[in-house]
């Protein structure tokens, strides 16, 4: 097949550095990755080409790239799904990281990430005569995040690194997930409170970036989504983050619905001056349209909430 | 065609101006109505974040409440709601055991969701159900001089495999095809898929105005005279908190943000007031002063 790579180029020795695109028309079999392909070019049309790759099989995690604006393992993109009538296939360097020479970022900044997280056992107690014995059980829901191959595509696509860059991100943060909910760590609630803090669990922005792209199923958010429960339930409730799901439950379970400017006022925190001030304008600004949300009191029950409250009432007794 | 509609809190709380519009719109297009009431909130991600099976049984009950009412189509008109209801519906449908044990919390109200419903936002009903040339034959204002940046809001994008994008992959289209419906040109930019920065408006607000800085920033830049969004907590935070991102940038954005039904409404000669657009904190009378567009 005819394929059309048009690669991001970035050379910072070269008297004209770049970034700029240079498209590749190349003749390969029906079968290849997008990896084939850029390999096939290194090889036999551009030696200059820089690109990071290894197992070529899904496993070793170093050939995440942007393709057509989405991060992908390069390895596991076959040219005939996404380009099946020859279209032209744009590759990048992963985003939110530094890109050191054309497909190529510095990782520094990844495993910075997950370093942070303390990603190792720390068991408390004596030391066992033999192995930590663990239940079967109490380890499977550790197999998504154990599945993580550090590839970096999670974090080239999250919204939130990429207007701050001190977010742990999501794949320290399942990282940290996966020794928080690991039996045999004593260290869980020092964990917690150390994500607990800006920068941690309460950051992501949940826009299912991470999800979409991870390409072992670890979906990172959703485990993030797991930290923030288990920092509540360890009793760290004084944040913006906890607040803000403490007052969205109290509202849906009383009313059947969301109560927004309660919602607003007790997560920013009802005796917060500056954060209520500051806010003031806005307030106004939608008081004056005719659209702020009716508060506290004044949020009146959807029809058959008690029903809703029923169901919360239940869930809370199971928990 | 007749729908269960879902609302969503928003669009009967913080963004009333969507609610009108989609019911002057819908008129038109023949989409008729029956609201689901007392439908409980979806739980919008945050009530997941303790858990899916709460927010799992109050959307089951309403899926049962709509199958109650003999419809099999839910529509809603908010990109969260749709998301966090087609995750939910698929959990339901993929494991019956898990349907049965969620059903358990229904007993009490009479109700019981047998699997049979399908939840689509406007959006799709629209392009899939209505079709873009129904839409046409009603464009008595054509919006021939505006530039449209589409928003989609994440919950209507991701995770493709619950969104029924397998089935329908154009999906991410539907906001282009629309505005070009409307004769409208829709303007590409880089934050078109991505995140608005809502969930931690109250959490990071840093961080969600730098969001909406550099989206309406970058729409802006690349020449569109408006945004449109099928979300209201995209429009929340892309219009209501515009003033202070570009406050906190230091320069003047001022994009207005259309609802999805507004800009529809405004392409067939429904009035800028009866769509609401006087409501936003972003102003939209440039837009309404543009030569083509009825005041």
């Amino acid at each position: 097949m005819q394929a059309k790579l048009r690669v991001r180029r970035y050379d910072p020795e070269a008297a004209e550095p770049g970034p700029y695109t240079q498209d590749y028309q190349i003749d390969v079999p029906d079968h290849y990755t997008v990896l084939d392909a850029l390999i096939h070019v290194r090889e036999d049309e551009d030696p200059s080409l820089a690109l990071r790759c290894s197992c070529r099989a899904s496993i070793c995690g170093s050939c995440a790239m942007t393709v057509n604006e989405t991060a992908r393992l390069v390895c596991k993109t076959k040219l005939t799904d996404i380009a099946p009538n020859g279209e032209a296939v744009l590759v990048e360097p992963m985003n939110n990281q530094r890109v050191i020479k054309d497909l190529v970022v510095d990782l520094d900044f990844f495993w910075g990430k997950i370093r942070a997280v303390e990603p190792y056992l720390q068991p408390r107690g004596e030391e066992p005569e033999g192995e930590y014995i663990a239940p079967n059980e109490s380890m499977l829901n550790l197999l998504t995040p154990m599945g993580c191959i550090m590839c970096g595509a999670c974090v080239s696509a999250c919204t939130v690194l990429e207007v701050d860059d001190t977010f742990l991100g999501p794949a320290a943060l399942a990282k940290a997930y996966r020794f928080v909910a690991d039996p045999r760590d004593g260290e869980a609630h020092q964990r917690l409170s150390t994500l607990n803090d800006a920068s941690g669990a309460w950051d992501c922005t949940r826009c299912y970036q991470c999800v979409q792209v991870c390409p072992k199923g670890v979906a990172p958010m959703e485990r993030i989504m797991e930290l923030r429960d288990s920092i509540m339930e360890d009793g760290m409730t004084n944040t913006a983050g906890a607040r803000h799901v403490e007052s969205f439950a109290h509202s849906v379970a009383h009313t059947g619905w969301l109560d927004e400017t309660m919602l607003a006022v007790d997560s920013w925190g009802k005796f917060n001056l500056p954060k209520l001030m500051g806010n003031a304008m806005l307030g106004f600004r939608t008081l004056v349209r005719g659209k702020l949300p009716a508060p506290g009191p004044f949020h009146k029950k959807r029809p058959g909430a008690e029903n809703v409250g029923r169901i919360f009432k239940r869930f809370e007794q199971k928990q | 065609m007749k729908y269960a509609f879902y609302p969503g809190c928003v669009s009967r709380g913080g963004t009333p101006e969507l609610y009108d519009s989609t019911i002057a719109v819908a008129t038109q297009l023949g989409i008729e109505l029956e609201e689901i009431v007392g439908a409980a909130c979806t739980g919008a991600g945050v009530l997941q974040e303790k858990g899916l099976k709460l927010g799992d049984a109050l959307n089951a009950r309403t899926f049962a409440m709509a199958e109650r009412m003999g419809l099999t189509t839910i529509m809603t008109i908010c990109s969260t709601c749709q998301g966090v209801m087609a995750q939910a519906n698929k959990r339901l449908l993929d494991d019956p055991d898990y349907l049965a044990e969620i059903n358990e919390e229904l007993i009490p109200e009479g109700l019981e969701y047998t699997g049979r419903i399908i939840v689509k936002h406007f959006a799709w009903v629209l392009v899939e159900e209505v079709g873009l040339d129904s839409l046409e034959a009603l464009v008595t204002n054509p919006l021939e001089d505006m530039k449209i940046a589409p928003f989609y809001g994440c919950y209507i994008l991701r995770p493709s495999d619950a969104l029924g994008y397998d089935e329908n992959p154009g999906r991410d289209n539907y906001l282009e095809r629309i505005i070009a419906a409307c004769s409208a040109e829709p303007v590409n930019f880089p934050g078109r898929l991505s995140c608005c920065g809502f969930p931690i408006m109250l959490i990071n607000e840093k961080n969600s105005m730098a969001m909406v800085g550099n989206h309406t920033h970058s729409a802006k830049a690349a020449g569109a005279d408006a945004m449109v969004t099928p979300c209201p907590l995209c429009h929340l935070n892309l219009d209501g908190q515009q003033p202070k991102a570009q406050a906190l940038r230091g320069e003047k954005i001022g994009l207005p943000i259309l609802h999805l039904p507004q800009l529809i409404g405004l392409s067939m000669g429904i009035s800028p007031r009866e769509l609401g657009l006087n409501r936003h904190i972003v102003s939209t009378s440039g837009l309404q002063g543009k030569a083509s567009v009825r005041a």
